[in-house]
């Protein structure tokens, strides 16, 4: 039985998600830059994930499943990072407090294993969260 | 194109010696002319006086300053919206009002030109942008030398030659009209969080004092003609006993001849005169020097001043003197914003109030109109509140009233909480003279015009002048009942009519015109040195190419209109 | 053969570097090489030639498919929809030139609609900060040339504005920093080791979120006064070296990124950060600059607040302008369910907003203005593809610093395709006529 662990997680840009966004969103390109969750070795390993598997991270706000990948700019522990984009929105809050500004960075999300669950590609993600139908 | 003929009016006239005599004006194709034919749209200005329109000398109206302060008051435009109506754009902003409601309202109290006092030439894309969307009113901007690191180079050899040729090179890049110069060596000082408070303060590194600077740039200008005299915000604005250091600056001038195709007659135009002419020690024992600028200007001709009168309102000051606001946030506490900028210059935002029940600002109130009734020649002496730092442009109709009113005077005096003390560190209180109306049109049209260099063009109501014309609900055979009245009748003209189109009907904009940006096009001697040296900087120390800096489409400057100089002799 | 384009403008970020040359070919057609840029902007070059573009109008159908549609009917479309709308919200204007975003606060005034850019989701907390507190900070050439203390706090310049470092902040040598990286000290504050703060002298590796109490203990610090055992995860002897060594610089800059924008604390962050700038200028030389993100969401700020008064989020459904972020803002507005029409250009908010803002978007009509395929093309009725800013078309846009550089188009878009600059002036004028207005 696999565990689950809480993280802080924080999104914000890479240079593989510029160089993504700019080859086109609906790509898999983009979904292996930003579907994905950086996670430091400690936290994959509480959580028994293997590296490169899918994950279904939740918060108050929504759930979504990404690639779990060890930290590039570690170490972190505590600290997960999404990149920026439609994953990561799927769990921040739309809470702005009267700022206009969604807490982007510090997001308290469970984290559990999900191996079989297919992440999305970025665009039929947001279409499937808000019911688009495509034909 | 159509003809005009203003009727039956009282005409103001400067240029032609006219002294309110009941005159029509005929227009044709934009210009004034002699005579139309009777299928002339007549405009009828009986009991209306009638002048040329005015010519703002001097105001902070576009550019990355003046939006900086935009962007960080979002209370300057609480109470102070118009609604989108007609052919007017919405528009807000008391003290930094937005571009749209700053042309509207500059041609509703009926001026047809505006200078925009100081741009950054780095940022020069960004003045045009904003000169661009403000309606109706032409108007130019003077790029910033005083602290520029070419300048400080050459005039450091004393290369005037240099100097003359980069200036008018800068002018051509930036479409600038102008040798503006603003706190000169304290700002490139400022840039490392000194300055230079007297002319004789030399520049941290580049080690010219900034007398040097002012006299290379006065040497400069009258090398190439241009069509305006070098414009100074002296060092040491706004500080107890500063006035000493106005005298210092303007000595310099002394001797001088002006030498231009353009019938300016100033080799110095001193800015915003009021903030210079402080004496005492400290706030305290605060006073009035403006006796003493005053008669150094009455006896040296070859000098031109504005005034800067303060308004006494909640406004916005602005400057490229970056020391001296965080200078002014350490006296107010109100939010300073500030931007250096590479090798040219800086620019400082506080807001301040200039209340009446702070002594201090009634005393400075006073010192704006003392200057302007104690200037002899009111063609050398112009009206502004160097917009906005000592108030906003659209209270000039106010500047008048108190100008041409002692009573009005007398009763803003009158109304101070230290009245007394005004009155012991001023001469106000001593002086009853009245500005008159013909004096009014020499001191914001003629005057600002001939000093600008732009006598053939504005400022007058001669025949192949253009046609700008303003027609004001005062009538000067009727003695002045309320003072207020000169206020309301200069705060929205009967009538404007701006290169011979109407624009402004009581009040109201009916048409958008066409404003031109007006710029001096130098035509200069070959200077290779110079183009390598800009070359080299421009690779070394500049953050954009050359080729970027120097652009500057016709998308910026959509209707130019280029003053051409010929400095190749 | 071939022809080189030098001076071409990138863009993409708010660096917008201006030394990019572009190879094309003779007849000016093709797009081949890039030099000079970082391999997003290379990339943004680059794929505007892909041929899986998407070049024509595309209206959504009842069973989700696209239909092709003219430029001429997408114009119909776009301005109906804003002419019927009660409250319209016209979001993005960031990845667009400033003419563009000119005409699109003419069609906003005539729309009475709620009009913001990507600040929203930036920097939109920083300018709520400078409204309080104000702003010293200074040009990038300033920086390049006397800089000797360099602190990134809460931003990641390595991955998200590529050459930042190389072209200001770090390597170049300056007029007074002729010994360029050595010149300089650089402080990096991030509760990442990111690749920036690889570089750093010290890398502060703040506990996320505490940015406010580590910039308070800095103005403490500076003032020689007592701190506690640690703030935000830092030991106070960490917190007195980084005082110091900012102290002693003679001309400091702090650039700020989304980690204290998009903390918790927001706004407050920046406050504090400004504050901790005007407090070191009582010692020596500061500023402080916002890394702003998109190439022109600065020029997006400076065309709305010399035309309505306001940088962001303002409100024009009354006739004149009025500013509340957290009530005019578009993320509030749409949350609250207040917006019966979208209209977006040159922004993404499919991928950036929060999911349920996105949702909120996709229940009402709306159109999309964009060359790529996006989540929001993906949830919106009508997808306009235009040309790209910067690179078959020009136009003025202005760097994080605020200095404006005219981007240079380097190829004609594809066949038939428009600019937003004239789509938005087709727009604006058939709305016009819908509006009976002149």
């Amino acid at each position: 039985m696999a565990n689950e662990i809480t993280v802080n997680l924080i999104s914000g840009r890479t240079i593989q998600q510029g160089v993504a966004i700019e080859s086109g969103k609906e790509k898999p390109s983009y979904r292996t830059a930003c579907g994905i969750i950086e996670m430091d070795p400690a936290d994959l390993k509480a959580l028994g994930a293997w590296r490169n598997t899918n994950v279904k991270v939740t918060s108050a706000y929504g759930s979504v499943v990404v690639k779990a990948v060890e930290a590039t700019q570690g170490p972190h522990p505590g600290v997960a990072f999404i990149p920026m984009g439609p994953w990561a929105n799927s769990v921040v809050s739309d809470n702005t407090y009267s700022t206009g500004m969604p807490t982007f960075k510090g997001t308290p999300v469970k984290v559990e294993v999900a191996i079989n669950e297919p992440v999305l590609l970025g665009v039929e993600l947001v279409q499937k969260q808000c019911g688009v139908k495509v034909g | 194109m159509s003809e005009l003929i203003i009727k039956n009016g009282y005409v103001f006239d400067p240029v032609q010696g006219i002294k309110g005599d009941k005159k029509d004006i005929c227009i044709k194709d934009g210009k004034i002319v002699d005579k139309v034919g009777s299928s002339a749209k007549v405009i009828d200005a009986k009991d209306k006086t009638v002048m040329a329109g005015a010519v703002e000398i001097h105001a902070h109206v576009a550019g990355p300053k003046v939006n900086l302060g935009r962007i960080y008051r979002p209370e300057d435009k609480l109470f102070s919206c118009t609604p989108t109506k007609g052919m007017e754009r919405m528009g807000g902003g008391a003290s930094i009002p937005t571009t749209f409601k700053t042309g509207y309202e500059y041609a509703k109290m009926g001026f047809a030109v505006a200078m925009e006092a100081a741009m950054p030439p780095l940022f020069s894309r960004h003045v045009h942008e904003e000169i661009r969307d403000t309606p109706i009113i032409d108007e130019g901007a003077f790029p910033v030398f005083g602290n520029n690191w070419f300048v400080l180079e050459y005039l450091k050899n004393q290369e005037i030659e240099n100097t003359a040729a980069y200036c008018a090179w800068l002018l051509k890049v930036t479409k600038g009209y102008a040798i503006k110069v603003v706190n000169p060596g304290g700002t490139e000082a400022w840039g490392w969080g000194l300055n230079c408070l007297t002319v004789n303060d030399p520049v941290p590194y580049f080690d010219i004092t900034p007398a040097e600077i002012v006299k290379g740039l006065i040497e400069a200008n009258e090398y190439l003609g241009l069509p305006h005299s070098m414009h100074i915000h002296p060092n040491n604005l706004g500080n107890p006993g500063c006035y000493e250091t106005t005298l210092d600056t303007m000595k310099i001038a002394q001797g001088i001849k002006p030498k231009n195709k353009f019938g300016r007659e100033q080799v110095l135009h001193l800015t915003h005169t009021q903030f210079h002419s402080y004496g005492g020690t400290n706030w305290g024992d605060f006073e009035s020097k403006a006796k003493e600028i005053t008669d150094f200007v009455n006896k040296n001709k070859n000098i031109t001043i504005d005034t800067g009168n303060v308004t006494l309102d909640e406004t916005t000051t602005m400057t490229a003197d970056g020391p001296f606001e965080h200078h002014l946030t350490g006296l107010n506490h109100l939010k300073w914003a500030n931007c250096d900028v590479e090798l040219e210059t800086a620019a400082g935002v506080v807001p301040y109030i200039y209340s009446p029940s702070i002594s201090v600002c009634a005393i400075q109130w006073a010192i704006g109109l003392e200057i302007a009734l104690m200037m002899k020649d009111p063609m050398r002496c112009y009206i502004t509140t160097d917009h906005p730092n000592a108030g906003p442009f659209t209270r000039y109709p106010r500047v008048y009233k108190w100008l041409m009113s002692e009573k009005a005077r007398k009763a803003q005096i009158d109304s101070f909480k230290h009245k007394d003390k005004v009155l012991s560190q001023t001469v106000i209180g001593t002086l009853d003279r009245e500005i008159s109306l013909y004096e009014l049109a020499q001191m914001t049209r003629a005057g600002p015009a001939k000093s600008l260099g732009l006598a053939a063009m504005c400022g007058g109501l001669k025949p192949g002048m253009d046609a700008d014309v303003a027609i004001y609900n005062i009538n000067p055979d009727k003695p002045v009942a309320n003072p207020d009245d000169i206020e309301k009748a200069f705060s929205r003209c009967a009538a404007f009519i701006k290169s011979g189109v109407q624009v402004v009907s009581n009040g109201e904009i009916v048409n958008n015109g066409n404003k031109r940006t007006l710029w001096v096009n130098v035509k200069a001697k070959e200077n290779p040195q110079v183009m390598r040296d800009i070359n080299e900087k421009f690779v070394k120390y500049y953050s954009m190419t050359q080729a970027n800096y120097e652009a500057l489409g016709h998308h910026f400057v959509p209707n130019p209109y280029a003053i051409e100089v010929d400095a190749t002799n | 053969m071939t022809k080189t384009i030098t001076d071409v403008i990138c863009p993409f970020c708010g660096t917008l570097c201006d030394d990019v040359e572009v190879v094309v070919s003779d007849d000016g057609k093709k797009l081949l090489e890039v030099a000079n840029a970082c391999v997003i902007g290379t990339e943004k070059f680059l794929h505007s030639q892909s041929a899986d573009r998407v070049t024509k109008p595309r209206l959504r159908q009842e069973d989700g498919s696209w239909k092709t549609i003219s430029y001429d009917e997408a114009a119909d479309y776009t301005a109906k929809l804003l002419a019927k709308a009660k409250k319209p919200l016209m979001y993005g204007w960031s990845s667009t030139n400033c003419e563009a975003q000119s005409v699109g606060n003419e069609i906003a005034e005539v729309a009475k609609a709620c009009c913001d850019n990507t600040a929203a989701v930036c920097h939109g907390t920083t300018l709520i900060a400078v409204q309080d507190i104000g702003l010293p900070t200074c040009t990038l050439g300033e920086v390049k040339n006397r800089a000797d203390r360099v602190i990134f706090w809460g931003c990641n310049p390595a991955h998200a504005h590529p050459r930042h470092m190389s072209r200001y902040s770090i390597f170049p040598r300056g007029f007074f920093t002729g010994k360029g990286q050595m010149s300089r000290k650089l402080v990096v504050v991030d509760p990442r080791c990111t690749d920036t703060a690889k570089m750093a002298d010290i890398h502060l590796q703040i506990e996320q979120g505490r940015d406010y109490e580590l910039l308070n203990a800095l103005r403490v610090a500076l003032k020689g006064e007592w701190l506690p055992d640690t703030v935000a995860g830092i030991p106070a002897e960490k917190i007195r070296e980084a005082a110091d060594i900012l102290k002693s610089g003679r001309f400091g800059i702090i650039f700020f990124g989304m980690g204290v924008t998009q903390s918790l604390s927001k706004n407050h962050n920046i406050d504090e950060a400004i504050a901790l700038t005007k407090d070191l200028n009582e010692y020596t030389k500061y500023s402080i600059m916002p890394m702003r993100g998109h190439y022109n969401v600065t020029g997006s700020g400076e065309v709305f607040a010399w035309q309505f008064g306001f940088p962001y989020s303002v409100d024009l459904t009354r006739g004149f302008a009025r500013y509340n972020p957290g009530d005019s803002s578009s993320i509030d507005l749409l949350c609250r369910g207040e917006v019966d029409a979208v209209f977006t250009i040159g922004s993404d908010p499919g991928a950036h907003f929060p999911i349920s803002a996105v949702k909120a978007i996709a229940k009402v009509d709306s159109v999309c203005i964009d060359p790529h395929i996006t989540p929001t093309s993906g949830v919106s009725k009508l997808h306009v593809p235009v040309a790209f800013n910067g690179v078959e078309t020009g136009g003025n846009c202005y760097r994080m610093d605020n200095v404006p550089i005219d981007c240079r188009k380097v190829v004609d878009p594809p066949e038939g395709m428009m600019t937003d600059l004239d789509f938005l002036t087709m727009v604006c004028n058939r709305l016009k006529k819908l509006k009976g207005v002149a």
